[in-house]
């Protein structure tokens, strides 16, 4: 089952290096990974989406805490949160599809970031399933280039 | 303060005694300071990865980190060996490895390696310095890191500039002050009310003792659990010495190379006491057929929580210090009595004891038990590994903790050596005897120099076979006999005479280790025949110098009973029948 684990890292050099090969070394496997700073500068976030039944996820949460730069670690699939996405396709389109994929994008509360002759540029943001959603409507159109940021999640309230 | 000056001002208010190391380009400040220090004497080895298992053998038989001093480059990637060995086996050690400046870090500079980076998957923490302001702090977070929780190695990587930078104002930190890393202790109190309740339901109890019960120094409270509650007790390899083998209570070790009582009492018990164990696999094997009849009544104690739940399902898990969530566990649990078990588990003793042909053959079974009567047990004994490591488990019993100093984790060929040295330079009047195989002690045997020039003791009992043995056996019992890059000797055909077309006067095998040990200045004996064995124990023991004994014992000896590799006890060979 997918996971998303929230992790909150002294913001040092090196700490990625040991998260990420904390997965490596033990065989587990990240989907997506962000990391960033939060409020506190000395504090980073990391938000890793990952797979794997019960023991594994438990292994893998046990084994971030006790990295020594791990202030905190969060299994977030067990709580009510929200996860956010965002998504920038650059999809090809001609003078006959171009108003079907701005139709689309206004279906889907995205936007239109950039516009060539020959392609548009749709930056969207939202949850697992809409995003996937418009990528796979826009796929029809096809696709020149797919850039994603990978997941975050927060905690709801 | 220079930062050089500040490291040896660390080490001497940490109460660091000894450090082992070699010195190089980028290590030189240190150095300059090390030697002017009148509390902390320096060992120079021959070999970095000698230095850290020296460290690694000096912390198991003290508890206190070993710290290492190497340089930039090859003097650091020379530890990390030595470092995974102490991190497989959670030993407390500090390594102080020079860098190149800081303004050519990431040039490839001239001995320059990403230390930090290479050292990261085998260190409990690294550091890499670029400021001597943190030095202070980063030298006391190391030492604490390295003994808290579940001890492991600590690295920290030491550019030449700040070795040289001076620090106004400096003073060594009297505390800690880690947000980030809080060991857990005490057990949980609800689960040692629990972990009671388990134990006193049960009718088939059984003690499993790692090497966290060593390092905790928590073999007292084994002894009254085990006592109080008539529990038998079997330990891992690293758990010898955990509990007193002479005792009736005593299972000795359990797994791929543990005697036959033991496997079948893990097999039936119907409640297991996990104690700074973790479940390795030379322990489990099948993991889905090791101990089917405790699965719904194990209580795990460790203080690392992934070691808890990791291959075993637990029902009450602990995280804490062995020797005080014992304490609290003895402060509730009842008496009782577990007649009929341990009949049956006296009836097994019986029945499967270790055996090994007796006949007139030199057989290296003889040779350990024959250390164990010279020496009493009162000897501190370190291996190396594979045939010779599994035979000293085997027949000498050990009876205290910190007597028994082996790599079981990483199982690195090369370790007993060194760390013989290691624990003689902590206890300089105690007997040390390394014993080893011709293939292990091959990998450090450079540190002769080291132990002879610092006039260090340490015996030597090489069981020679002229085979890697354990790899040996396994292509005999697994691989059809076909030996594939096992003999260390010459090739010979069925006559004995040499294949190879060498010169006549190259030796069947090589090297002479007799000649060897008189080369270095040590001492050295061939024994060839039962009778000769103990008494050159005996000699070498009041020899006081360094000695290598070498035993040429029967080539094909093989190490039961055995449970081969992913198998359940059910396909446990016994060996002789």
């Amino acid at each position: 089952m997918e996971h998303v684990i929230s992790c909150l890292v002294e913001n040092k050099s090196g700490v990625l290096s040991r998260v990420a090969g904390l997965f490596s070394g033990r065989g587990y496997n990240i989907d997506t990974l962000c990391v960033a700073p939060t409020q506190d500068a000395n504090v980073s976030r990391m938000t890793i989406v990952c797979r794997g039944d019960d023991r594994i996820i438990e292994q893998i949460t046990k084994q971030l805490n006790k990295l020594i730069d791990v202030i905190k670690v969060i299994d977030m699939t067990a709580e009510e949160h929200v996860e956010r996405e965002l998504v920038l396709i650059k999809v090809a389109c001609t003078a006959a599809t171009r108003a079907d994929i701005i139709q689309l994008v206004n279906v889907f509360r995205a936007r239109i970031i950039d516009v060539d002759l020959k392609t548009l540029t749709v930056e969207v943001v939202g949850d697992a399933r809409k995003v996937e959603a418009l990528i796979e409507l826009m796929r029809s159109f096809g696709i020149r280039e797919l850039v994603r940021t990978g997941r975050v999640a927060i905690l709801r309230g | 303060m220079r930062g050089a000056q500040i490291v040896v001002d660390a080490l001497e208010r940490e109460g660091v005694e000894v450090v082992f190391g070699y010195p190089g380009g980028a290590v030189l400040d240190i150095f300059d300071q090390i030697n002017r220090s009148k509390k902390v004497r320096f060992i120079l080895t021959r070999h970095e990865q000698g230095a850290t298992h020296m460290a690694d053998g000096y912390a198991r038989t003290t508890g206190k980190p070993g710290v290492v001093l190497v340089t930039s480059g090859p003097g650091a990637t020379n530890t990390i060996t030595g470092l995974a060995t102490a991190y497989m086996d959670s030993v407390p050690m500090v390594c102080i490895s020079g860098q190149v400046p800081t303004a050519v870090i990431g040039n490839d500079a001239f001995q320059e390696a990403d230390t930090s980076g290479i050292s990261r998957p085998v260190t409990k923490h690294n550091y890499l310095v670029k400021t001597v302001a943190e030095l202070p702090r980063v030298l006391k977070e190391a030492f604490y890191i390295a003994n808290s929780g579940r001890p492991g190695p600590v690295l920290i990587d030491l550019p030449k500039d700040v070795q040289q930078a001076v620090l106004k104002d400096y003073s060594y930190p009297k505390k800690i002050e880690m947000t980030t890393y809080k060991p857990t202790y005490e057990g949980n109190p609800r689960q040692i009310k629990r972990a009671a309740e388990v134990i006193e339901k049960a009718t088939r109890p059984l003690l499993y003792c790692g090497g966290g019960v060593v390092r905790a120094l928590a073999h007292e409270e084994v002894l009254a659990l085990a006592e109080r509650c008539e529990i038998p007790v079997t330990t891992t390899l690293l758990g010898l010495g955990s509990f007193p083998e002479t005792h009736p209570l005593s299972l000795h070790m359990l797994g791929m190379h543990g005697t036959q009582y033991a496997n079948h009492a893990m097999h039936e018990c119907d409640c297991l006491i996990a104690v700074g164990a973790r479940f390795d696999d030379r322990v489990t094997g099948k993991l889905a057929e090791f101990a089917p009849n405790c699965r719904a009544n194990i209580i795990h104690i460790d203080i690392d929580p992934t070691s808890i739940s990791k291959n075993v399902p637990v029902t009450v898990p602990i995280v804490g210090d062995c020797k005080r969530v014992l304490t609290q566990l003895l402060e509730v649990i009842k008496p009782k009595k577990h007649s009929e078990w341990l009949a049956q588990v006296a009836e097994w003793k019986k029945q499967y004891p270790l055996r090994y042909k007796k006949d007139d053959e030199l057989r290296p079974q003889f040779v350990v038990e024959k250390i164990y009567e010279v020496t009493k047990g009162e000897a501190i004994i370190t291996t190396e590994v594979g045939q010779n490591q599994m035979w000293a488990a085997h027949y000498y019993l050990y009876t205290k903790p910190r007597t028994f100093v082996s790599s079981g984790g990483l199982g690195t060929m090369g370790y007993g050596f060194p760390a013989a040295i290691g624990a003689q330079v902590a206890h300089p009047d105690k007997i040390v005897i390394d014993i080893a195989g011709d293939g292990s002690i091959q990998m450090n045997i450079q540190e002769t120099a080291t132990a002879v020039l610092n006039n260090l003791p340490v015996i030597v009992c090489i069981l020679n076979n002229r085979y890697l043995g354990m790899v040996r056996q396994w292509q005999e019992m697994f691989y059809g006999r076909n030996y594939s890059a096992v003999d260390l000797g010459r090739p010979m055909d069925e006559k004995g005479r040499p294949t190879d077309g060498l010169p006549d006067d190259v030796p069947p095998y090589v090297p002479d280790f007799v000649k060897l040990a008189e080369a270095y200045g040590a001492l050295g004996r061939r024994i060839t025949r039962k009778e000769d064995v103990v008494p050159a124990i005996e000699w070498a023991i009041k020899a006081r110098r360094p000695v290598f004994l070498e035993f040429l014992v029967t080539r094909e000896e093989n190490v039961f009973p055995m449970i081969p590799a992913g198998a359940s006890v059910k396909q446990m060979i016994g060996g002789l029948t």
